[in-house]
C-alpha cells in the first residue's frame, strides 16, 4: 500500500494544477487517474478558453476564481511555457432591444473586478472583425480575454509537480473511499464488514481502494470532474449533484484559422446561451459548444443534433464560416452543480472538494490550485520547500525557429530533420521528446495532445501508422499493444491471415 | 542555395511520369523530392491488379507499374532525395525542404512541377456524430496497415463509401481474414469502377447499400458497432430507417482531396471545383513556370491517365527552361496572344485545362473533365463558340469515372476568332 | 437458352456483356467492346478465374511485408485455398519483382510471384 500525504482524484486541468500549487511544500503528494495520461476528461474538450470575468455572477466563486485565474495565467503560461495568447473576446449585441443585457453585462464585469472592459460602437466592432454579422449594433470588448492550449497548460501543470517530486499513477480508477478504523473505535458486532468500511469516522486517515490496489492519505483533493459528486457523496452526508452538461464543437483547418481574431460570443438571448467563434492558440478556428444536460457521465458521443445546432448558430455571430473547413468534430461534458457555482471547500475533514468546476473552469485552475494550497496551508501549517522548481521547458517550437536554429538542432539530433505529421509539420523527434519527458505519452492521442501530430487536416490519416512504429520502438512494446487512448482501445486487430483459419470455414468458400 | 532546372515535388506516378519525360526532352537538371522512404508514392500500397493496361499494354500491379518509372528514373540518372519533406515553396520559386541528413536547406528553381498527389477525406469532413474510438480508419491507411506493415485493423469490418480504395479494401480485409459485413454509399449510384464491384464485393457476396450512410459510431475506446440509415434525395437521413451493425472497425473511402498546402502557400490560383490548381494547354499554373500533374491538379480515376499528363507537364516544363524566353518577349508575346477559355454546362463539372493559349496549343491536345451525375444514353458535346463540333453517345456517364476528348491544333486553327469552347451533356 | 448478364472486369470500362448459353456451351458473347471482353464473358460463365494478389512476410528486409500475386488466373474457388496456402510462408530478403515465391499454388499449377523489390 503506498502512503501519501496528499491524494488528489483526478489529472485534469484543476488537479494538476493543485498538484503543482501543492508541490511548492514538503508533502508526499499523488495523483490518481483513471485514464493513461493527464488531460482526458472535461480538460480536453472545451472552448480553449481564458475569459476575462464578466460572466459570473457578482460574489460567487466562479467570478473571484475566474478574475484571479485570469491575471494569474500570463505569468504561468511564461513560467510553464505553454501557448497563451491575450486576443481579447467580444459578446455581441445583435438587436437594440438587446443594449440593457450588454450594459448589464459590462457592469458585472466591472463589479467582478474585470480591467480594461468597454462598449463598442457597430462600427468600432466592424473594423476590429469584419467577418462579424452585419447585425451587430454593439459588442462588450474585453482585451484581458484570452486563448489557451488546455492539453499543453494541463501538462505543464502536470510535468511541473511531476518534476517537483508529486507521483502521478495512471489506469487508477478510484472505486471506493473509507476511513481506516482507528484500533480503538467502538464497533457493533451486527456491521458487517462492508458496512464498517463505509461508516463515516472523522478520524484516521483515507483509504482508496482503486484498480491498481489500496492507497492512504491523511487528505483527499477531490478534482474528479464530472465523477466530483461521486466521491464527494461517498464521504459526506451533505449531498452534491453534478450533471454532465454536453458540449459540441467543430474545429475547422488552419486556412480558416484567421477568420476571426477575437474570441466571439453571441449576447445570451434568442438562441439561448450562445454559440462562440473563436481562433485557438495553434491557428485553427473552433466553433461551439452547444448546451445539453445529460443523465450519461461517459456520453461524449456527438449528435447530429448537436453539430447542426453549432453549424447553425455560429453562423448567427459571425458569416461566411467556410464549414466545408471542418477537420472534426468532438464533445465534452461540462461539471455542472446544482448550486450553479464552483464547490472549493472542505467537504468533511481532510477531504477537499474542487466540484462543479464547469466553464470558466479552465480560465480557474490556476486561482483554483492558489486557493487550495492556501486552504491545506492554513490547515495543516505547511512549509515550503527550498528546492522547489517554478519553471519548467515546454516542447520545442519549431515555427518560431530561423533556418539556422533549426538546422543546429537537426545537426545535434537528425531526428528534428525527418517529417512524421506533414499536416503539423511534426518530426520524429518532437514525437520522441513527447514520449521521453517526464509523463511522456503512451498511446496516439498522448502524442497528438503533446506535439499535434494527427491533429491536422488529414486527421492522422498519413502519420498513425508511423507514430505507431515510433511509440513501440521507444516504448520497446509490441505495435500490438500500442492504443489510442489507453485501456482497450488497440488501434490493429492483429496481422495479415493470422484469423484465417479460425474465421473461413469450408462453406464460406466462394 | 542549390540550384536545379526542374524541381518536381513528389516522387508517386505523377513525378517519376513527369521526371522521365522532362529529361527526354533535353532537361539536364531535374531533381524529384520525394517525403517517403521509397519512390513510387501510393502505388506501393496499391498492391491489386489493374494497372498500366493503358500505358504498358499489359496489367499489373501498383508496386509493378511504380517500377517501370523507378528504374526509368534510375537509368536516366535523374537525381532525387528519400524521406525529404518540402516545407515551403515561394512564389520566385526557391523550394525548401528538409531531411536528416541536410536539415532544412533552399533549392532555386527554374521550374517547377507539383506532383503532391491528394489526401482522403478524413471523418471530421463528413462530421459523422457518434463517439471517438479507435478503429475508424480511412480506407487508404488501413490499406497502408494491411499492405505495408502487414497488420490487421480489424476483423469486423463496415465501410462507408464505394470509391474505388473503399472497394479494393473490402477484398483485401476479406482475404487478409476479416469479414466486411457491408459498404454502404451516400449517393444513389457507386463512385468506383464497375468491374471492382464485381471482383472485389460480388466476388465475396459483400452487400452495397446504395442511398445509405453511417449515422451512429458506438463505443468509447474502440468501435463496438455502427448505424446505418436511408438517406432521401438530397443525402439526409431517413427516421426509421436506421439499421445497427455490430463491427469493430469502420473503414471510410468517401473522397480525396488535392494537397495544394504547398500551391496555395505560393499564390498559385486553385479551381475551387477540383480543389487544384487552374492550369493552361500546358498544365502551367498560374504562376509561370510552374506546373502541375496527377492527383494535385485533379483527383484521377486510373494511373495510365496520371502518367500520361504527368508525361505532358514534364514535356512543358522541359520545353520552358529550354527555351527560356526574357521578360521583354513574354511581354511581346502576352499581347499578341490568343487565349481560348474552356468552359462547363450541364453536367460536366470541370475541365483540365481551363484555358488554351493558341500559341503553345501542341499538336493534339487531352482535355478531361468528370460529369456531376449519372447519365444514361446522352451525348457529350463540344462547341466552338455557338457551333457543335462533336456529339459522342455515350450509353453511360458517371462522376466516378474520368471522361476525355482530344482537341487538335488543326481543327482549333480553323477558328481564328475563337474564344470559348464549351462542353456539355446533352440529352437524347 | 439460357442468358447471363455480366459486368466485363477486364479494363476499367467495365463493359455490359451478355452471354448466351445452351446446355453449358457459350453461344455467344455479346456488348463486349474487345477481344478480351469475349474471352472473359465466356470464361466467367463456364470456369470463372481470377488473378489473387496478397502479401507475404519477409524476413531481414527493409520492409515487413512484399506484395504478391498468382503468375496468372486461378478459379475462383481456389482463392481461398491460395491465401491459406501462403499464411505460413516467410521469405528472406532480398525480394525482387517476378521471384517465385511459391510453385503450383494450391494445385492450380499457376506460381505466386513477386511484385515489389524488397531489398535487405
Amino acid at each position: 500500500m503506498e502512503k501519501y500525504d496528499v491524494l488528489i482524484i483526478g489529472a485534469g486541468v484543476t488537479g494538476t494544477a493543485v498538484a503543482r500549487e501543492l508541490s511548492r511544500y514538503q508533502l508526499k503528494i499523488g495523483v490518481l487517474e483513471r485514464e493513461e495520461d493527464v488531460c482526458c476528461g472535461t480538460s480536453k474538450a472545451n472552448s480553449a478558453i481564458v475569459h476575462a470575468g464578466y460572466d459570473a455572477e457578482p460574489g460567487t466563486l466562479k467570478a473571484k476564481m475566474n478574475v484571479r485565474g485570469n491575471q494569474l495565467i500570463g505569468e504561468l503560461a511564461q513560467e510553464l511555457d505553454f501557448p497563451f495568447r491575450r486576443n481579447g473576446s467580444l459578446v455581441l449585441c445583435l438587436d437594440e432591444k438587446q443594449y440593457p443585457a450588454l450594459q448589464k453585462l459590462y457592469e458585472k464585469g466591472i463589479a467582478n473586478g474585470v480591467k480594461e472592459l468597454r462598449i463598442l460602437s457597430r462600427e468600432e466592432v466592424l473594423e476590429m472583425e469584419p467577418n462579424v454579422t452585419d447585425q451587430v449594433v454593439a459588442a462588450l470588448y474585453a482585451p484581458t480575454g484570452g486563448i489557451v492550449c488546455p492539453f499543453h497548460m494541463t501538462i505543464a501543470f502536470a510535468e511541473n509537480a511531476c518534476e517537483n517530486g508529486v507521483t502521478f499513477h495512471f489506469n487508477t480508477e478510484v472505486k471506493t473511499i473509507f476511513r481506516k478504523q482507528v484500533a480503538d473505535a467502538a464497533e457493533s458486532p451486527e456491521q458487517t464488514d462492508i458496512e464498517k468500511m463505509y461508516l463515516p469516522h472523522d478520524t484516521g486517515t483515507w483509504q482508496l481502494v482503486t484498480s491498481s490496489g489500496i492507497f492512504e492519505a491523511k487528505c483527499i483533493i477531490n478534482a474528479a470532474g464530472i465523477y466530483a459528486d461521486y466521491f464527494h457523496n461517498m464521504v459526506s452526508e451533505k449531498k452534491i449533484h453534478i450533471t454532465p452538461r454536453k458540449g459540441e464543437y467543430c474545429l475547422l483547418d488552419k486556412t480558416a484559422g484567421t477568420h476571426v481574431d477575437h474570441t466571439i460570443f453571441a449576447l445570451p438571448g434568442k438562441f439561448g446561451k450562445g454559440v462562440l467563434v473563436t481562433p485557438t492558440v495553434h491557428g485553427n478556428l473552433l466553433i461551439g459548444p452547444t448546451a445539453t444536460d445529460i443523465e450519461n457521465k461517459e456520453g461524449i458521443n456527438t449528435t447530429r443534433e448537436g453539430l447542426d445546432e453549432v453549424l447553425t448558430k455560429s453562423t448567427a455571430s459571425v458569416k461566411n464560416i467556410p464549414t466545408r473547413q471542418v477537420i472534426t468534430s468532438f464533445a465534452g461534458l461540462r461539471a455542472h452543480s446544482d448550486g450553479d457555482d464552483f464547490i472549493i471547500e472542505e467537504a468533511v475533514k481532510d477531504f477537499i472538494d474542487c466540484a462543479g468546476i464547469e466553464s470558466p473552469g479552465l480560465s480557474s485552475a490556476p486561482a483554483i490550485g492558489e486557493m487550495v494550497a492556501e486552504i491545506l496551508r492554513k490547515k495543516y501549517a505547511l512549509q515550503e520547500k527550498d528546492n522547489f522548481i517554478s519553471t519548467r521547458k515546454g516542447m520545442k517550437d519549431f515555427q518560431k525557429m530561423t533556418l539556422e536554429e533549426r538546422n543546429e538542432q537537426i545537426r545535434h539530433n537528425p531526428a528534428y530533420g525527418n517529417i512524421i505529421c506533414r499536416c503539423e509539420m511534426v518530426t520524429e523527434g518532437e514525437i520522441m521528446d513527447a514520449i521521453h519527458r517526464p509523463l511522456g505519452a503512451r498511446s496516439l492521442d498522448g502524442i497528438k495532445r503533446r506535439t499535434r501530430a494527427g491533429m491536422g487536416r488529414c486527421q492522422a490519416g498519413f502519420c498513425s501508422p508511423r507514430t505507431m512504429e515510433i511509440l513501440a520502438r521507444e516504448l520497446q512494446i509490441p505495435i500490438e499493444e500500442i492504443t489510442k487512448s489507453g485501456r482497450n482501445s488497440q488501434i490493429i486487430k492483429g496481422t495479415n491471415k493470422s484469423s484465417f483459419v479460425d474465421t473461413f470455414k469450408e462453406e464460406n468458400r466462394i | 542555395m542549390k540550384y536545379y532546372d526542374i524541381v518536381i515535388i513528389g516522387g508517386g506516378p505523377a513525378g517519376l511520369a513527369a521526371a522521365v519525360a522532362a529529361r527526354k526532352n533535353g532537361a539536364e537538371s531535374i531533381l524529384i523530392l520525394e517525403r517517403d522512404k521509397e519512390l513510387g508514392g501510393i502505388l506501393n500500397q496499391c498492391i491489386h491488379n489493374g494497372f498500366g493496361l493503358h500505358t504498358f499494354q499489359e496489367e499489373l500491379t501498383g508496386p509493378e507499374y511504380a517500377a517501370r518509372f523507378i528504374t526509368q528514373v534510375k537509368e536516366l540518372q535523374i537525381e532525387y532525395r528519400l524521406h525529404t519533406m518540402v516545407m515551403d515553396i515561394s512564389s520566385d520559386k526557391i523550394v525548401t525542404a528538409m531531411n536528416r541528413e541536410e536539415g532544412m536547406f533552399q533549392i532555386q528553381a527554374k521550374a517547377v512541377i507539383l506532383a503532391m498527389g491528394c489526401r482522403e477525406r478524413s471523418r471530421g469532413a463528413l462530421n459523422i456524430p457518434g463517439y471517438r474510438p479507435a478503429g475508424i480508419f480511412s480506407a487508404g491507411t488501413a490499406q497502408r496497415l494491411v499492405n505495408i506493415e502487414g497488420y490487421l485493423p480489424g476483423r469486423k469490418v463496415v465501410i462507408l463509401g464505394s470509391g474505388d480504395i473503399g472497394l479494393i479494401m473490402a477484398r483485401r480485409m476479406t482475404l487478409e481474414g476479416a469479414e466486411v459485413q457491408v459498404v454502404a454509399e451516400l449517393m444513389p449510384y457507386s463512385g468506383g469502377l464497375k468491374r471492382n464491384i464485381v471482383q472485389c464485393l460480388d466476388d465475396f457476396g459483400i452487400p452495397l447499400k446504395l442511398s445509405h450512410t453511417v449515422v451512429d459510431i458506438k463505443g468509447k475506446e474502440r468501435v463496438e458497432g455502427i448505424t446505418l440509415a436511408e438517406v432521401d434525395e438530397k443525402g439526409k437521413p431517413i427516421p426509421g430507417t436506421e439499421e445497427e451493425y455490430e463491427c469493430d472497425t469502420l473503414l471510410l473511402s468517401v473522397g480525396l482531396i488535392p494537397e495544394n498546402e504547398l500551391s496555395r502557400g505560393m499564390g498559385v490560383d486553385l479551381n475551387p471545383i477540383t480543389s487544384g490548381p487552374k492550369v493552361n494547354e500546358s498544365l502551367e499554373t498560374s504562376l509561370e513556370g510552374v506546373f502541375a500533374c496527377g492527383n494535385v491538379l485533379h483527383v484521377h480515376d486510373l494511373v495510365d491517365f496520371v502518367s500520361e499528363e504527368a508525361a505532358a507537364a514534364g514535356r512543358n516544363a522541359a520545353d520552358y527552361i529550354c527555351h527560356h524566353k526574357t521578360s521583354d518577349e513574354i511581354q511581346d508575346r502576352c499581347l499578341q496572344q490568343n487565349t481560348i477559355q474552356l468552359s462547363t454546362e450541364n453536367g460536366i463539372r470541370y475541365t483540365v485545362p481551363s484555358e488554351i493559349r493558341m500559341e503553345y496549343m501542341p499538336e493534339e491536345l487531352t482535355v478531361r473533365f468528370r460529369v456531376g451525375g449519372v447519365y444514361k444514353n446522352c451525348y457529350i458535346s463540344c462547341y466552338f463558340d455557338g457551333e457543335r463540333i462533336l456529339h459522342r453517345r455515350r450509353p453511360v456517364v458517371a462522376p466516378g469515372e474520368m471522361e476525355q476528348i482530344k482537341l487538335t491544333r488543326e481543327q482549333l486553327a480553323k477558328y481564328p476568332l475563337l474564344e470559348k469552347i464549351t462542353l456539355k451533356i446533352e440529352e437524347a | 437458352m439460357e442468358t447471363r448478364n455480366l459486368i466485363c472486369i477486364g479494363c476499367p470500362m467495365g463493359c455490359p456483356l451478355t452471354v448466351r448459353l445452351k446446355d453449358g456451351e457459350v453461344l455467344a458473347v455479346e456488348g463486349n467492346t474487345c477481344k478480351r471482353g469475349a474471352e472473359y464473358g465466356k470464361k466467367e460463365v463456364t470456369n470463372p478465374t481470377r488473378i489473387v494478389t496478397t502479401t507475404v512476410r519477409v524476413n531481414g528486409g527493409t520492409e515487413n511485408m512484399v506484395s504478391v500475386k498468382t503468375r496468372e488466373d486461378i478459379p475462383k474457388d481456389k482463392i481461398f485455398d491460395c491465401i491459406r496456402a501462403l499464411r505460413n510462408i516467410t521469405i528472406p530478403a532480398p525480394v525482387h519483382i517476378g521471384d517465385v515465391i511459391l510453385h503450383d499454388v494450391a494445385h492450380t499449377g499457376v506460381d505466386i510471384v513477386a511484385t515489389k523489390n524488397i531489398e535487405r
